[in-house]
């Protein structure tokens, strides 16, 4: 790897802590502007009544009106970057232990439809695009298409409709069986309440990573080295195995993994469809219910995720792609 | 022999065919708005049936009329919000390409923030912030939906910037503003109409999503997110066509912006004479 | 290898047109070649010479089978006896009939340049074979590692002349092999497909040096607006009036040694097709008769599409 790589990877690292920074700021600025009081929205909750009065000033000191904005911020800032996120108004807990729950449960839940949509996307996209225009693309456009067209939640719900309340197969909702002990869970009961969001997430996620793949891969099959691969005598496959794959799953690959953000609001819809116990649905829970910490701690989680991606993506595309990664010289 | 319908001639009936079908939604929504308030009990949970064929709700209401008018709702705090963005965008991608480097800097590093909180996110603090309400969600779609539109408008600019007669206009010494204005957004005007209508299913999609999740409007404006979110208390219960008729008039909606967009986006397209 | 007295390649009256969208939503067809006609025998060197926008990248892409999927072909290609189908060209491609193409674009910006070559096979003959051709064209072996973006011209050009060579082709289209390169490195490449064609094989080089064609090929057909014009043996280029169309008369003034001579006036564009010569509107001899239907007929040992040769 050249040193020149290195510098753009820390380039790209500055610039991903600089924006978590100011997506910090923005988020603290709409919470501030909220004309909901969270103090007094909480009154009378039981979370206010069991905080220590050490927590209830902390509260005031970062939500309360006392203090200039930027003080307050100055002063969650801190906390928040030596660990300390505060404590959730709804959970009674601190914020950073629900999130430890609630991230595991919802990890757990886009990893295994990032992975299948991902898989799943990129071959239905190639196959679309090496056949354009016939049959096989014409069903997995017009899918894509559809899907994309459909709102997630509505999708969660078909398939509650059909496989928990029609089929009986699958459980309705939360993400282990009610009424059973945290250690009488089994691994098979997590894995059969994750599988229709996760099913959900991954039909939604198929389309976008499919129809970028289906054109790019029309690019390729456009190309003049295509053209002449053609000419060579190359079959069908020999041409996607030398020069379809090799220049596709680059682009794929970033897209994959700059998709990140758009699982992670699908999954606040479709989690909450399944009340499913994640971030998504902790974060709906956190802004009806203005916990301000919560939500600000939700927010920077998943912009580090979000961030962390487009990194990722830029450093693999430099991976691939030889005239990056050898420095393109100057013809 | 038969006469072959040409391409365009068929883009042109997809066009036509949608915007109708957008047309008599909203029409039919507005004249619809007291038929889907009505509540008789003597018809409640009627399944789909040639009089109601969306069925009615636990309160005996209409659910055609009530989808009906919660479409024409949603379509134009759609089409609103979009709008909004859409002119943002255009405002902020012009300005990104012309009004030099510190100028871009500043319109990229924005796109990235804003791309850095997932939408659905984003729209659930931005409606936070506003309090809630119809103001909540077309403030919170208007103000997530503008950067890829930008992106877009931005790299136009930068290759008009290099055609001949702007660069000659420079010279002339007009200033960047005149040259934005009199000789950069008429070439881009076919793109942002385009980018625009592209922009409505996006808007709607998420406008539904948020009021589904109850950060949008009250319960008295029957949204087709709130519709839909209301038809999920039944649906234990086996009510399948609350939830089905409303969510496939809103995918039907969906997609006919996408068509009109797509549309016109291969009818403005010059590439596309070769067929 | 059988003796066989056919061609190679035997073209009569090629055409190709695209269909086009005009104003609005009418299609119109425009016929980018109309009335191709040539013949290449075993071991002959055939160039077809036409300035650039003429039309003879696709008579390449028409014969390999190619075109893009707007584009119609009409008329008739035999290979070796037999009508060469879009089934036999399939087949054939890539092993017997090879094409050299114009540009680095041809070629797969990420895959290194010695298995693109080989078509991503790892068989020990063909890299025996590669070596081989590496050596003849003075290329490093390492070369076979590096991707086309770290090539020089000349070497991308050695480069895909190289993946004709890996095959044991009956026939060679080149789509201007020689653009960019210095006149030296041209005449080279040239002596390459004249090696070619001296080993056996037919050889079609399409480019618009009339000069560097004129050097090693044996036959020289001339093409103008989509229309093959005149098919002249390379040595009737030595005096101008064994030539036989006005057009290649002017071709042969335009050539430094012969006075650098150019004519008025430009190649009409497909949309504007003159009726009947297509040169008609740029000649000086041109009659009421040339706006009818020009035959294309045998003179002197060669054809030409014109009324009057002198």
């Amino acid at each position: 790897m050249s040193s020149s790589m290195g510098k753009t990877i820390g380039k790209n690292i500055i610039r991903m802590i600089l924006l978590v920074i100011a997506v910090s700021i923005a988020a603290f600025t709409l919470m501030t502007l909220s004309p909901i009081d969270p103090l007094q929205a909480n009154v009378g909750q039981a979370a206010l009544g069991s905080m220590s009065q050490e927590q209830i000033a902390k509260l005031e000191e970062y939500w309360g009106v006392g203090q200039p904005p930027l003080q307050r911020y100055l002063a969650w800032a801190k906390d928040f970057f030596t660990g300390d996120m505060g404590v959730s108004l709804l959970y009674r807990q601190e914020v950073s232990k629900v999130i430890a729950v609630k991230l595991g449960n919802s990890m757990f839940l886009m990893v295994m439809a990032w992975v299948f949509s991902g898989i799943l996307g990129f071959v239905l996209g190639a196959v679309a695009g090496m056949h354009r225009g016939r049959a096989a693309d014409k069903i997995i456009r017009g899918y894509c298409l559809t899907v994309s067209s459909t709102p997630a939640f509505w999708i969660a719900m078909l398939l509650l409709i059909v496989f928990g309340v029609w089929l009986k197969v699958l459980p309705i909702g939360l993400s282990v069986p009610i009424g059973v002990e945290a250690s009488g869970v089994t691994f098979l009961d997590r894995v059969r309440h994750a599988i229709l969001p996760a099913v959900t997430l991954s039909i939604t996620g198929i389309s976008n990573i499919a129809l970028h793949t289906r054109e790019k891969m029309i690019d390729i099959m456009e190309s003049d080295y295509v053209l002449f691969a053609r000419a060579r005598g190359e079959s069908n496959w020999q041409i996607f195995k030398n020069h379809g794959f090799r220049n596709v799953i680059g682009p794929a690959m970033t897209l994959q993994f700059a998709a990140i953000s758009e699982i992670f609001g699908g999954s606040v819809l479709v989690e909450q469809v399944f009340s499913y116990p994640g971030l998504g649905q902790a974060a709906v829970s956190a802004g009806l219910g203005s916990d301000l910490p919560l939500l600000m701690a939700i927010t920077i989680i998943s912009a580090l995720f979000v961030f962390g991606g487009n990194l990722i993506a830029n450093i693999l595309y430099g991976v691939i792609d030889p005239r990056i990664r050898k420095g393109e010289k100057a013809v | 022999m038969k006469k072959k319908i040409n391409g365009r001639t068929l883009l042109l009936f997809w066009l036509v065919l949608s915007v109708l079908f957008l047309t008599a939604v909203c029409i039919g929504g507005s004249f619809l708005d007291e038929t889907a308030r009505v509540t008789d009990f003597s018809r409640k949970n009627i399944s789909p049936c040639i009089q109601y064929p969306f069925g009615t709700d636990w309160l005996g209401r209409d659910m055609f009329a009530r989808t009906i008018r919660g479409l024409s709702i949603s379509i134009l705090i759609g089409v609103c919000a979009a709008s909004v963005s859409a002119v943002a965008a255009f405002l902020l991608g012009v300005v990104s390409a012309t009004m030099g480097k510190m100028a871009d800097g500043i319109v990229t590093w924005l796109i990235d923030l804003v791309m850095g909180i997932p939408h659905m996110l984003l729209l659930i603090l931005i409606c936070v912030a506003s309090g809630r309400g119809l103001k909540g969600v077309i403030l919170g779609v208007a103000l997530t939906h503008w950067t890829s539109l930008t992106r877009l408008i931005r790299g136009e600019v930068l290759q008009l910037k290099e055609q001949n007669y702007v660069k000659i206009a420079y010279k002339l010494g007009k200033g960047r503003w005149y040259v934005a204005m009199k000789h950069m957004a008429p070439q881009l005007f076919p793109q942002f109409v385009v980018g625009l209508v592209l922009l409505f299913p996006h808007a709607i999609l998420h406008e539904s999503g948020i009021t589904f999740l109850g950060f949008g409007l009250s319960n008295e404006q029957p949204a087709i997110g709130i519709i839909l979110s209301e038809a999920m208390k039944y649906l234990v219960t086996g009510k399948w066509w609350l939830a089905l008729f409303p969510g496939i008039m809103l995918v039907l909606t969906v997609i006919c912006f996408y068509t009109m967009g797509d549309s016109l986006r291969k009818l403005i397209d010059p590439a596309s004479a070769h067929q | 290898m059988e003796k066989n007295t056919s061609p190679v390649l035997e073209i009569r009256h090629m055409n190709i047109s695209f269909l086009q969208y005009e104003k609005g939503f009418r299609q119109v067809e425009l016929p980018v070649i109309s009335d191709l006609n040539l013949t290449i025998e075993e071991g002959e060197m055939v160039a077809v010479v036409g300035s650039s926008g003429s039309g003879k990248s696709l008579l390449a892409h028409g014969v390999m089978g190619i075109l893009p999927y707007n584009a119609s072909m009409g008329g008739e290609m035999i290979y070796r006896g037999q009508p060469l189908t879009r089934k036999r060209i399939q087949k054939l491609r890539g092993n017997e009939i090879v094409m050299v193409p114009q540009s680095t674009s041809y070629l797969d910006p990420l895959m290194k340049v010695g298995q693109q070559i080989c078509k991503g096979s790892r068989d020990e003959e063909k890299k025996k074979k590669l070596n081989q051709i590496f050596h003849r064209f003075s290329l490093e072996e390492k070369v076979q590692q590096q991707y086309p973006f770290e090539l020089s011209g000349g070497m991308t050009r050695r480069i895909m002349i190289s993946t004709a060579l890996i095959e044991n082709p009956r026939l060679v289209i080149a789509d201007e092999p020689t653009p960019g390169l210095h006149l030296k490195m041209a005449k080279r490449a040239m002596e390459h497909f004249r090696q070619l064609a001296d080993m056996g094989a037919g050889v079609l080089v399409i480019t618009h040096d009339l000069e560097l064609a004129l050097e090693t090929a044996d036959k020289v057909v001339v093409f103008y607006a989509g229309h093959t014009i005149e098919e002249a043996n390379a040595s009737d280029f030595k005096e101008v009036s064994l030539l036989r169309h006005p057009y290649t008369r002017a071709l042969w003034k335009a050539i430094p040694q012969n006075g650098f001579e150019s004519i008025p006036g430009i190649q009409p564009y497909v949309k504007e097709m003159p009726k009947g010569c297509p040169f008609a509107p740029r000649c000086e001899k041109r009659t009421a008769e040339c706006e009818g239907e020009i035959p294309y007929r045998k003179v002197r040992d060669g054809y030409v599409r014109c009324l009057y040769d002198a």
